[in-house]
């Protein structure tokens, strides 16, 4: 083998302490995403590298790298929620948004997730609009239900 | 040692060896694609199973440790049949296109399918459409034919340091590719190729480049000239049934020529340019600027690459000499073109080099246009030249072995040919800079301490009354302790801990080069290190500055080394650059 005789390196990937995955946390609660600016100042700031900190960031799912919509639906497509029709109910979020599950509207105001589970089977086909639920949601509730939930003006940059 | 057996043999091993050298030991092979000699286990692959009798699974051989006593089975039909399925489900996410891959007939998957009979498809496709990435003109990444073995990785990260390949999501959905899948341009990639070296499959490559050479031959109003870096003389016969190490310079140019070349150099020679300009500059630092001590040496363009990205602030201790290579390019289109009346601009320069760096450098600054266009017009590696001799049809064994390169810019010292090993050109930088300082030949020309794979080598050696402390480092992971003595003698104002440092980005130096012949390991790297230690050995000049041509090339054209010609012909400057792009 190639002679490994001579650590300390510039680097030696993730240190027990270096506490990457509670900044990692600490920054998505901040942005609702990781930033990839944010995440090479953390990559200085730990000396951990940034291919480290992306293979991290890309092996959870929890993890965002895209900035998400401000105003996030869930879809719930827990067991109860699925057989009462809940696909039927993401494809139309889906149409009317133009958006799939995962990604949000090109100008930002709508975030379309799907969860399992929400934890009421008994209201099935649910949507949560951010922390509120819809019960027994038909295709035909949608319009009305956004109407509710209507776009917000984007947070200033600072 | 440890006594066990494998299928019934017995075998001896030292402590702390796994099965899968237990097995090397009984001269039984068991099958793996992860596994790399130059690197730990990574289980990645898992063709390496076996039977242990007492153990209740099937264990990996390459990361199991051998036990005194153990009952090892490598090969009953359960084992090949496991084995075989592994394959097959490997195949079923690899494309099946190995006819216009560019690791056909070297490929170790490829080897593995024929030698298991491999005939179907027996599971669904899991097989996925992945961008190519050639943004950095030196390595060709193409993730869709990865296997997810972990090699090139464990180089990037762990060997090299260099952290710009990562593997990003998991799963099914495991790719290779930089930091949130920016570009291998636009990452802290150096070039150095040693993922493309150690890539079982045709996920890494090197960037071919040898169409613009056939189209150069091919145009009669080019005149071509080829130059031949040390270390491809030792390494391209494995490709052809040689031994490792075997000195092919003579089949070199005689082949060069029957493809068309118009005129043969070697790099050698440039390698003694590049002595004459380094050792210069070492004995001014010496005598006039010690603040600027140490001294590093800058012959490697992934090292350069590597220092401007990581360690910017050692720039003013960089030698400004360009590298042999670019320096011979440079002297083609001035001084040979003056002296032959060629017009410069209707000379192609190729390079034949172990290195995929050598592609980024032609280009890397505006030194590197000196001679008023770009001094190297492409830089092959041995692999590309391997492919180009096969197409000519050439059968090397019938070349002439005493072939002699083309004057005024072949004709070398043995200086020059060690340079492609690590220590090498400290050792040839020595042997110049004595006499330099002394005026008097060194009786002592050879450095034992300096050569061999350690991948740090340290010597305190007396250069007329100075008592010269020089460090040798190679593969970029040992870097780091070297510049950070440095880095700490400066931050406590005390006296520097060396005065000269050579580094090889390479494991070996540039015979153990990201574009040399297919695998490499620490015993291949010493037959191709002997191969070039020997030929400096029967040199009957062994200094740069003892070479007439180099005499000559000074008298007539430089004038002296660190002149302002040789300054503005043969030297380079250095910039900081980012990490990332983006």
């Amino acid at each position: 083998m190639l002679s490994a005789d001579t650590k300390p390196r510039r680097t030696s990937g993730v240190r027990a302490d270096s506490g990457l995955l509670n900044a990692l946390h600490a920054l998505q609660a901040e942005h609702g995403y990781v930033p990839r600016q944010e995440a090479m100042a953390l990559s200085r700031r730990l000396g951990v590298p940034l291919a480290r900190i992306f293979e991290v960031l890309t092996f959870y799912s929890y993890f965002r790298l895209e900035e998400p919509g401000r105003i996030t639906l869930s879809v719930c497509d827990g067991t109860s929620c699925h057989l009462q029709e809940g696909p039927v109910l993401l494809k139309a979020i889906q149409a009317l948004l133009g958006i799939g599950a995962g990604e949000a509207t090109p100008d930002g105001a709508y975030q379309l997730n799907v969860v399992r589970c929400l934890g009421c089977c008994s209201c099935s086909p649910v949507l949560m609009v951010d922390d509120k639920i819809y019960s027994q949601v038909d295709p035909a509730d949608l319009p009305g239900i956004l109407k509710k939930h209507p776009p917000t003006a984007p947070k200033e940059a600072n | 040692m440890i006594q066990l057996t494998v299928n019934g043999f017995e075998v001896q091993v030292p402590e702390g060896s796994t099965i899968l050298e237990a097995a090397k030991a009984a001269e039984i092979k068991i099958p793996t694609l992860c596994k790399h000699p130059d690197l730990p286990p990574t289980a990645a692959c898992g063709l390496c199973v076996v039977k242990v009798e007492g153990m209740p699974d099937l264990v990996r051989a390459c990361s199991t440790p051998a036990q005194p006593g153990m009952q090892v089975e490598t090969h009953d039909p359960e084992i090949v049949n496991v084995r075989r399925t592994l394959l097959e489900l490997i195949l079923s996410a690899h494309p099946n296109e190995c006819l216009t891959c560019g690791r056909h007939g070297a490929c170790e998957l490829q080897e593995l399918a024929k030698d298991f009979g491999i005939r179907e498809e027996h599971f669904p496709s899991l097989r996925r459409e992945l961008p190519r990435d050639d943004s950095t003109g030196c390595i060709t990444l193409d993730p869709r034919k990865c296997i997810k073995c972990g090699r090139c990785l464990e180089m990037c990260q762990e060997q090299q340091d260099v952290w710009a390949l990562s593997f990003m999501e998991r799963g099914l959905n495991t790719r290779i590719a930089p930091a949130g899948d920016i570009s291998l341009a636009e990452s802290p990639c150096v070039h150095c190729g040693q993922c493309s070296a150690h890539c079982p499959v045709g996920a890494i490559l090197e960037f071919d480049q040898t169409e613009a050479v056939w189209e150069a031959l091919r145009d009669p109003t080019r005149h071509c000239v080829a130059q031949i870096a040390p270390s491809v003389r030792v390494s391209l016969g494995e490709a052809f049934g040689y031994e490792p190490g075997a000195n092919l310079a003579g089949q070199l140019y005689h082949a060069l020529r029957r493809m068309g070349f118009d005129t043969v150099f070697d790099t050698n020679f440039g390698a003694d340019v590049t002595i004459m300009e380094e050792a210069s500059e070492l004995a001014e630092r010496i005598r006039s600027a010690p603040e600027k001590l140490p001294l590093i040496t800058t012959c490697c363009p992934s090292w350069v690459d590597f220092m401007e990205k990581f360690h910017a602030d050692m720039i003013d201790h960089f030698s400004t000499c360009k590298s042999p290579h670019a320096i011979l390019g440079t002297l083609t289109k001035t001084y040979y073109a003056e002296k032959e009346g060629i017009d410069p601009d209707s000379i192609f320069m190729v390079s034949i080099m172990p290195c995929t760096a050598k592609k980024y450098e032609i280009t890397r600054e505006a030194s590197m246009y000196a001679s008023g266009g770009q001094d190297v017009d492409i830089s092959l590696t041995t692999r590309e030249l391997t492919r180009m001799i096969r197409q000519t049809g050439i059968a090397l064994e019938n070349l002439n072995c005493l072939e002699l390169p083309d004057s005024p810019l072949g004709e070398y010292s043995g200086a020059g040919v060690i340079f492609g090993v690590s220590g090498g050109v400290m050792e040839s930088a020595l042997r110049s800079a004595h006499y330099f300082l002394t005026g008097e030949d060194r009786a002592e020309l050879e450095f034992e301490e300096l050569r061999g794979l350690d991948g740090i080598k340290e010597l305190t050696v007396n250069l007329g009354g100075h008592d010269l402390r020089v460090a040798v480092a190679h593969g970029l992971g040992h870097v780091e302790q070297v510049l950070e003595r440095v880095r700490q003698a400066k931050l406590k104002g005390e006296p520097m801990p060396y005065d000269f440092i050579e580094v090889m980005a390479c494991p070996g130096g540039c015979i153990g080069g990201g574009g040399q012949s297919w695998n490499v390991s620490n015993a291949v790297r010493e037959q191709r290190a002997a191969g070039l230690l020997k030929e400096d050995r029967v040199q009957e000049v062994r200094t740069s500055y003892a070479n007439p041509w180099i005499q000559q090339l000074y008298r007539d054209f430089l004038g002296e080394p660190l002149s302002e010609k040789a300054r503005h012909l043969l030297h380079t400057r250095y910039q900081p650059r980012p990490e990332y792009l983006r």
